[in-house]
């Protein structure tokens, strides 16, 4: 029921903070003296990076709870949330390929520990799917889900940590001990966008577990009938 | 190089930015319409659990 009620003010949130977002990341934020043009795509790459992270955070969270509770609603939950993860990962990987081929003239560089740190956390979670479904559905393979999903996100902090690691620093550090290195309205736009973003995952991780859960109701429902 | 007269000069930032908006748009939207799909699936078999309780019911 709670799905039911919450799904269209999370749509709802979604477009509104979505709308503001583009305006401001194209109209309002002032452009970049160095980059020009192109800086603006980071206010959807970083939050799109970001909301990766949270995804990934959420998956080990919920496999963390099914590990302690057996509840067979948070290894559905975790899955789903690994799903979006890997989703807002492949788009923070091309928008950062294209930002890469403009500012440094280079669609990939593996030269950057930044880089090549989030493809390796990425592809970790793609082989995720590649091991839960290579077993069949019961507990053997949540078990197994929710182990993967809990050394993944070991790799969440080496992956932030890596770009103020790094020693190359092509990528640029934006968020530093001393605060963001930009301007007031460039932040205020920053954290809109991000606000957008991970409405969007809460939007979409909603659509997809009630979607999910109605599947397995109906499953169950037609053995019911049939069996 | 110039542009053509009476068109509008676009540049390769332009157009990569542009790009990168596209690329976030066309995620989303491919994921609707997965979705989108995966709910007339879903509606399809509700139909057919529907139709089985009527056939049921007529036979008992």
């Amino acid at each position: 029921v709670s799905i039911h009620l919450k799904l269209p003010v999370l749509a709802a949130a979604c477009t509104g903070l979505f709308g503001l977002a583009i305006g401001l990341a194209l109209f309002y934020a002032p452009e970049d003296a160095d980059q020009g043009l192109s800086q603006r795509i980071f206010y959807f790459h970083v939050p799109l990076a970001l909301t990766a992270y949270a995804c990934f955070g959420w998956g080990a969270w919920k496999a963390l709870k099914y590990l302690r509770t057996r509840d067979e609603r948070a290894d559905l939950e975790s899955y789903v949330a690994i799903h979006q993860g890997v989703i807002f990962g492949a788009l923070t990987l091309l928008t950062g390929s294209i930002w890469a081929r403009v500012s440094w003239g280079v669609w990939w560089s593996w030269g950057e520990d930044e880089l090549v740190l989030f493809l390796v956390l990425f592809l970790f979670y793609c082989a995720y799917f590649m091991l839960r479904f290579s077993v069949d559905a019961g507990p053997a393979r949540a078990n197994m889900s929710a182990v993967y999903a809990l050394f993944g996100v070991v790799l969440i902090p080496v992956s932030f940590l890596a770009i103020r690691l790094s020693k190359q620093f092509i990528h640029p550090v934006v968020f530093k001990l001393n605060g963001p290195q930009m301007t007031g309205s460039q932040f205020f736009t920053f954290c809109v966008c991000l606000a957008a973003m991970l409405t969007l995952f809460a939007t979409l991780y909603a659509i997809e577990l009630a979607g999910k859960r109605l599947d397995r109701s109906l499953r169950e429902l037609k053995e019911l009938l049939t069996g | 190089v110039a542009s053509e007269p009476g068109r509008p000069h676009v540049t390769q930032s332009e157009k990569y930015t542009a790009a990168a908006y596209l690329v976030v748009f066309l995620g989303v939207l491919v994921y609707v319409v997965i979705i989108g799909s995966k709910l007339q699936r879903l509606q399809r078999e509700v139909e057919q659990l529907v139709a089985l309780v009527k056939e049921k019911r007529t036979d008992g």
